[in-house]
C-alpha cells in the first residue's frame, strides 16, 4: 500500500552519506549525534511544509547539550544557510508553531523556507514548562524566550560580519541571511559562512534589541498555517497515529464508582496471550490488537469495594459553602464594611457555575516504550501533553526511572483546552509498557476519558455585593467565591496529582484549610477582581478601574473529583459573575451597560476594546431591559462584557445578540462581535480563528455543558450525557475587531473571548426578557423557570 | 477470524480479521491510515467518518463483517498536499481548521451533501452537518469552506 511515511527513524549505525550531509546541513557533527539518543531523522533543512512536519513528528537526536540560557539551545544555523529553531511551547491546533516560524524568519531576516521548527521534545528543546495560560506568545516574545535568542544571535552575526568585513556594525545591513555593507553591497557574508555548523557559545543577551514590531514584514501577516494541508489530506500524524515496531494495545479498567478499590482480579476467562497489569487500583490489559484488548476488558472479572458517597448534585452549592476552605484575598481594602454600611443601596446576587469538561474530541491516547526500571531503566513517551517536561519528571517517579533516562516527545492530539486526559493516559501507557517490556499504545474509550481521564474545570459559587451612594454610584465592591480542587497538572514531586498516579497508589495532596492573609501585592491572575476595581494593595493600585473600596476573597475546598485547568480557569467563572453583576447594577440605576462600565474603567486599552466591540456591533445605547418586548413569544436582546485577561494578558470585549423563545426557554445566539488587543498581532487570521473558536466554545459551555453525577459516580460519560453545541444548530454571525498597537508588549489571546461569552449572553437575555440568568448552563428548562419566576413576581406586584 | 475483501482508496485488500472488529481499527491499525480517527467509538462525533460506496458512515461502529465487497474512501483518498481535492483546497483556503481532528466527518458529510446540492444555502449546509462535533468550534470557517467548494462545483 502506498503511504507517505513521515516518521522513519534511522539508526545512526546505518547512516548513509545523504544522512550525514543532511545532519551537517542542520549543523550537527557526527560526534554530536553519536552521543545523542540513538535515533534521528533527515529532512530538517530546506524543507517544504510537509518535511517540516516530518521533522516535528519524528524522534530527533539531541543536538546540543547546552543550558536554556544559551543561544545554541534555541537556534542552529547550518553551512547551507538553513536555520533550525527549538521551542518548548507546543501547538495543539492554535497555530502557534506557524507564529514561531514567522518569528524566526522575521528576527533573523531569513526566508521562511529555510526555517525548521522543532518543539516540545524533552531531549531536544529548551524546557519551557507547560504550554498553557495564554503564555506562549508572552513567553516566546519575552526577555527569556525565542525572540530574545534570535535577537542575540542576529547581533552576534552582525558582530562577526563586522570583524570579517572590517566595517562597523552600524554600516551593515541584512537581507535573506546575507549581511552586506550598506554603501557597497558587493562586500557581503552569509550566516552560513559566518557560523554554519558551529555553535554560537553565547548566553541570551537581555540587552539585544528585537526588531521593532512596526517594522514587521512576516509577523503581522496572515501566513497560512503550515500544518493544514497535511491535516485536510489525512497525512498529519497525531499521537493516535504513532506506530512503533512491536507495539501492543492497552486498555484500562477504571473503578465503577468513585473511591472504589480493587478487592480481587480474576483473569481466568482471558486468552493466555492477554496480559493483565494491576498496581493498587490501577488495572490495565495488554493485547496484540485493540479489538482483543476491548474483549479482554469485557471478560476480565474485577471485584471492587464500595465507593464513597458523593455530595448531592442538587445541593452542591450549599455543600461548597459548608466545607473547610483555603482562603485567598486578591484585594482587601480596610473600609469595605464601613462603606457597605454607609451605602444608600446595597445590591447583591449569587452566581453559580457547574463542573465542566474539556470534552476533547479525541479520547486521549499515548504510546510508551519503557525498558526496565531503576537507575538503568529507560522510557520514551509519545504524548499530546501540554506539560512534556513536568510529565517527564512525574512519570519518572511512577516508573522508578531517573528522569534523565526519560524522553517525552510531543505529538499533537485533538484540541485539549487544558488538563484533559492527555497526561493521565501517559501514565497508563508507561505503566503497561513497563510491565510487558514492549511499546504499548493506550487509547481511552469515551467513558474512560469523561469519567476517569478528565480533570474537570471545577464548579464556582460567587456572592457579589455592591454599595451605591445616593447618586447611584458604586462606592464599594465585595466579591466572595467558593471553588473546588483535587489534583493538578503533573509535577516533579506528586504523581498522585494525576488520576492514574492516584490509582497506582501515589497519594493525592490534600487541601490544607487556612490561609486568608491579606494580600501583599496585587495579582489578579484569576480575574477574581472585577475590571471596575482600582486593585489597591499596599498603596499600589494595579487594577483597571476606579473603585477603591474593594474586597475579593476566594475559598477553595476539596473536590470529590479530579480538577484541573480548563480554558480560562477561574477567569471565566469569575468574569461571568463580575460582568453579570456590573450589568445588574447598570439596570438598577437605569444606565446603558456600556456607558455604565465606562464610568468605572480607568485603563485606556480596556476602554478602547469595549468601545470597539460596541461600535462594531452598532450597539443600541439605552438601559436594559429593552423597552416594548412582549412577555411571550420570541424576543431579542444584546449584551456585552469585557475583561483584561489575567489582569495583564490581553484585553477583550464581546457583544452577544440573542433570541429567546419565552414559551420554550430556548436561547439562540444570533451574533457575536469580539474585539481584542493583545499587543502587536502576530498572525491576524490565526488570531481571528482563536477569537471565533473561543467565543463559540464559550457559547456551548454557557448554554449546554454541565458534568452530572449520582450518589456514587459520574453519569456524564458520552456526548449524549454531556451534550455540547453540535453542528446542525443555527450558528451566530461572527465578527472580530483586532487592535494592533505596535508599541505594546505581545500578550496572549487564546482564552479571552471564551472568558466573556457566558456573561454577555446572560446580559443579552436580561435585555430581551428582563429575566436575569445567574446559573450556567442556560438550558431551556432553567431559562423557562427563571422566566416563570419573573412572571410570577410581576403578577404579584400588580395585585 | 474470517477473510474480508474490500477496497480502500482504490487498493484492494483481503484481510483475515475478527468479523466483529470495527472498520476503523482495521483502517488505522492494519492499513495505517491517519485520516479516520477515534473520537468516541459510539457514532456520536463523526471523527471516524469514511465514505462507504460513496456514502458517509461512522467507521467506529461499522463491523468488518458488513464491509465485504465495499469500496471505502478516506480523506487520504481524496487528494494529497501536493494535489488536493477541491474540497481540501477550500478548507486550506479558508484556514478552516484548528486541531483538525474532526475533519473526516465535516469534509466527507459536507462533500456528499454539496455534491448532490451544489446550490445549497449556508443554512442547508449547517443542517447537513447535523450530529457532527468540532470542539475547537471552527464552525464558521468550515461552513465558509463548504460554500466555497459549492461555488467551485458550480463554476
Amino acid at each position: 500500500m502506498k503511504r507517505r511515511n513521515l516518521s522513519k527513524p534511522i539508526d545512526p549505525a546505518n547512516m548513509t552519506p545523504d544522512t550525514l550531509a543532511a545532519l551537517k546541513r542542520a549543523g550537527f557533527s557526527r560526534r554530536d549525534f553519536l552521543k545523542g539518543a540513538g535515533v534521528l531523522i533527515v529532512g530538517f533543512s530546506m524543507a517544504s511544509w510537509p518535511e517540516k512536519l516530518a521533522a516535528q513528528n519524528s524522534p530527533q537526536v539531541k543536538p546540543l547539550d547546552v543550558a536554556g540560557d544559551q543561544v545554541d539551545s534555541w537556534i542552529a544555523i547550518a553551512s547551507d544557510e538553513s536555520v533550525t529553531a527549538y521551542s518548548g511551547k507546543c501547538d495543539f491546533g492554535q497555530g502557534f508553531a506557524t507564529v514561531q516560524y514567522q518569528l524566526v524568519a522575521e528576527e533573523l531576516f531569513v526566508p521562511l523556507d529555510r526555517v525548521t521548527l522543532i518543539y516540545c521534545d524533552t531531549s531536544i528543546t529548551p524546557d519551557q514548562g507547560t504550554t498553557s495560560g495564554s503564555q506562549s506568545t508572552p513567553t516566546e516574545f519575552g526577555p527569556s524566550g525565542l525572540r530574545q535568542a534570535l535577537a542575540t544571535a542576529r547581533e552576534a552575526l552582525f558582530q562577526m560580519a563586522s570583524e570579517q568585513l572590517g566595517v562597523p556594525v552600524d554600516q551593515l545591513t541584512v537581507q535573506d541571511g546575507v549581511i552586506s555593507v550598506i554603501s557597497d553591497p558587493s562586500q557581503q557574508v552569509s550566516y552560513g559562512q559566518l557560523i554554519g555548523g558551529q555553535q554560537f557559545n553565547i548566553t541570551l543577551n537581555r540587552n539585544a534589541r528585537p526588531k521593532d514590531p512596526s517594522q514587521y514584514t512576516v509577523l503581522g501577516t496572515s501566513l497560512p498555517r503550515y500544518d493544514i494541508p497535511a491535516k485536510v489530506t489525512g497525512q498529519y500524524e497525531y499521537v493516535q497515529n504513532v506506530r512503533r515496531t512491536g507495539m501492543l494495545h492497552g486498555k484500562v479498567v477504571r473503578p465503577p464508582v468513585v473511591g472504589a478499590t480493587v478487592v480481587s482480579v480474576d483473569q481466568s476467562s482471558l486468552p493466555p496471550d492477554v496480559q493483565v497489569v494491576v498496581k493498587n487500583d490501577f488495572i490495565g490489559v495488554v493485547a496484540d490488537t485493540q479489538q482483543q484488548a476491548i474483549q479482554a476488558v469485557a471478560a476480565l472479572q474485577v471485584t471492587w469495594s464500595q465507593g464513597v458517597t458523593l455530595p448531592n448534585q442538587q445541593g452542591l452549592y450549599d455543600y461548597m459553602r459548608a466545607q473547610p476552605s483555603r482562603d485567598s484575598y486578591t484585594v482587601l481594602a480596610d473600609d469595605v464594611d464601613e462603606m457597605l454600611a454607609r451605602a444608600a443601596n446595597v445590591l447583591s446576587a449569587m452566581y453559580l457555575y457547574p463542573y465542566q469538561m474539556h470534552g476533547s474530541l479525541a479520547s486521549s491516547c499515548a504510546v510508551a516504550d519503557v525498558q526496565g526500571s531503576g537507575p538503568n531503566g529507560t522510557a520514551t513517551i509519545w504524548a499530546a501533553s501540554q506539560s512534556v517536561y513536568p510529565q517527564r519528571d512525574s512519570v519518572a517517579l511512577v516508573l522508578g526511572i531517573p528522569k534523565e533516562n526519560i524522553r517525552v516527545i510531543f505529538v499533537e492530539g485533538s484540541g485539549c483546552y487544558g488538563l484533559n486526559g492527555a497526561d493521565t493516559v501517559c501514565f497508563d501507557a508507561a505503566l503497561l509498557s513497563q510491565a510487558v517490556g514492549k511499546p504499548v499504545r493506550v487509547q481511552f474509550t469515551r467513558k474512560d476519558e469523561m469519567a476517569w481521564g478528565e480533570s474537570y474545570g471545577p464548579a464556582y459559587l460567587s456572592d457579589l455585593r455592591a454599595g451605591l451612594d445616593d447618586q447611584g454610584r458604586i462606592i464599594v465592591w465585595d466579591h466572595e467565591a467558593w471553588t473546588l480542587t483535587k489534583g493538578d497538572r503533573p509535577n516533579a514531586t506528586t504523581p498522585g496529582n494525576i488520576i492514574t498516579g492516584a490509582l497506582a497508589g501515589f497519594p493525592t495532596p490534600s487541601l490544607m484549610p487556612g490561609g486568608g492573609d491579606p494580600p501583599t501585592s496585587y495579582r489578579n491572575n484569576g480575574n477574581a477582581a472585577a475590571s471596575y476595581g482600582a486593585g489597591c494593595v499596599n498603596r499600589a493600585c494595579g487594577g483597571t478601574g476606579t473603585i477603591t473600596s474593594e474586597r475579593v476573597l476566594t475559598h477553595t475546598i476539596a473536590s470529590p473529583f479530579f480538577t484541573g485547568p480548563l480554558r480560562s480557569p477561574a477567569r471565566l467563572q469569575n468574569t461571568f459573575a463580575n460582568e453579570s453583576f456590573i450589568d445588574e447594577v447598570a439596570a438598577f440605576v437605569r444606565a446603558d451597560p456600556v456607558q455604565h462600565r465606562l464610568l468605572y474603567l480607568s485603563d485606556p486599552r480596556l476602554i478602547a476594546v469595549l468601545n470597539a466591540a460596541a461600535q462594531a456591533a452598532n450597539w443600541d445605547t439605552r438601559p436594559s431591559p429593552k423597552p416594548g418586548n412582549p412577555l411571550t413569544g420570541v424576543v431579542t436582546g444584546r449584551g456585552i462584557a469585557c475583561v483584561l485577561y489575567e489582569g495583564n494578558n490581553g484585553y477583550s470585549a464581546l457583544v452577544a445578540e440573542v433570541q429567546v423563545d419565552q414559551d420554550t426557554g430556548k436561547v439562540i445566539v444570533t451574533r457575536i462581535v469580539t474585539s481584542q488587543d493583545s499587543g502587536p498581532v502576530s498572525n491576524p487570521d490565526g488570531l481571528r480563528n482563536q477569537m471565533e473558536g473561543g467565543a463559540l466554545q464559550g457559547m456551548s459551555r454557557a448554554l449546554r455543558e454541565e458534568v452530572m453525577w449520582d450518589d456514587q459516580k459520574i453519569t456524564s460519560i458520552d456526548w449524549r450525557t454531556y451534550p455540547v453545541f453540535p453542528f446542525g444548530e443555527p450558528l451566530p454571525v461572527m465578527e472580530t475587531v483586532l487592535i494592533n498597537p505596535p508599541d505594546k508588549p505581545q500578550r496572549g489571546a487564546g482564552e479571552c473571548t471564551i472568558t466573556l461569552v457566558a456573561a454577555a449572553i446572560a446580559n443579552a437575555v436580561f435585555d430581551a426578557t428582563g429575566t436575569r440568568l445567574r446559573q450556567v448552563p442556560f438550558t431551556p428548562e432553567r431559562v423557562l423557570a427563571a422566566l416563570n419566576g419573573l412572571r410570577l413576581k410581576q403578577r404579584l406586584n400588580r395585585t | 477470524m474470517a477473510p474480508v475483501n474490500f477496497t480502500v482508496n482504490g487498493t484492494s485488500y483481503t484481510l483475515d480479521v475478527d468479523p466483529a472488529t470495527p472498520l476503523l481499527f482495521v483502517l488505522a491499525d492494519e492499513l495505517q491510515l491517519n485520516g479516520p480517527k477515534f473520537g468516541c467509538g459510539l457514532a456520536q462525533c463523526g471523527a471516524c467518518t469514511v465514505l462507504l460506496d460513496g456514502q458517509p458512515v461512522r467507521s467506529c461502529v461499522r463491523r468488518m463483517s458488513t464491509v465485504e465487497g465495499s469500496e471505502i474512501t478516506t480523506i487520504e483518498g481524496l487528494g494529497t498536499p501536493e494535489n488536493p481535492h477541491p474540497i481540501q483546497t477550500a478548507f486550506i483556503e479558508e484556514q478552516a481548521v484548528q486541531c483538525g481532528f474532526c475533519l473526516s466527518g465535516i469534509m466527507l458529510y459536507g462533500k456528499t451533501f454539496v455534491d448532490q446540492n451544489p446550490n445549497a444555502t449556508e443554512e442547508q449546509i449547517v443542517q447537513a452537518l447535523n450530529n457532527l462535533l468540532c470542539r475547537c468550534y471552527a464552525h464558521r470557517r468550515m461552513v465558509r469552506a463548504l460554500l466555497r467548494y459549492a461555488q467551485e462545483l458550480r463554476a
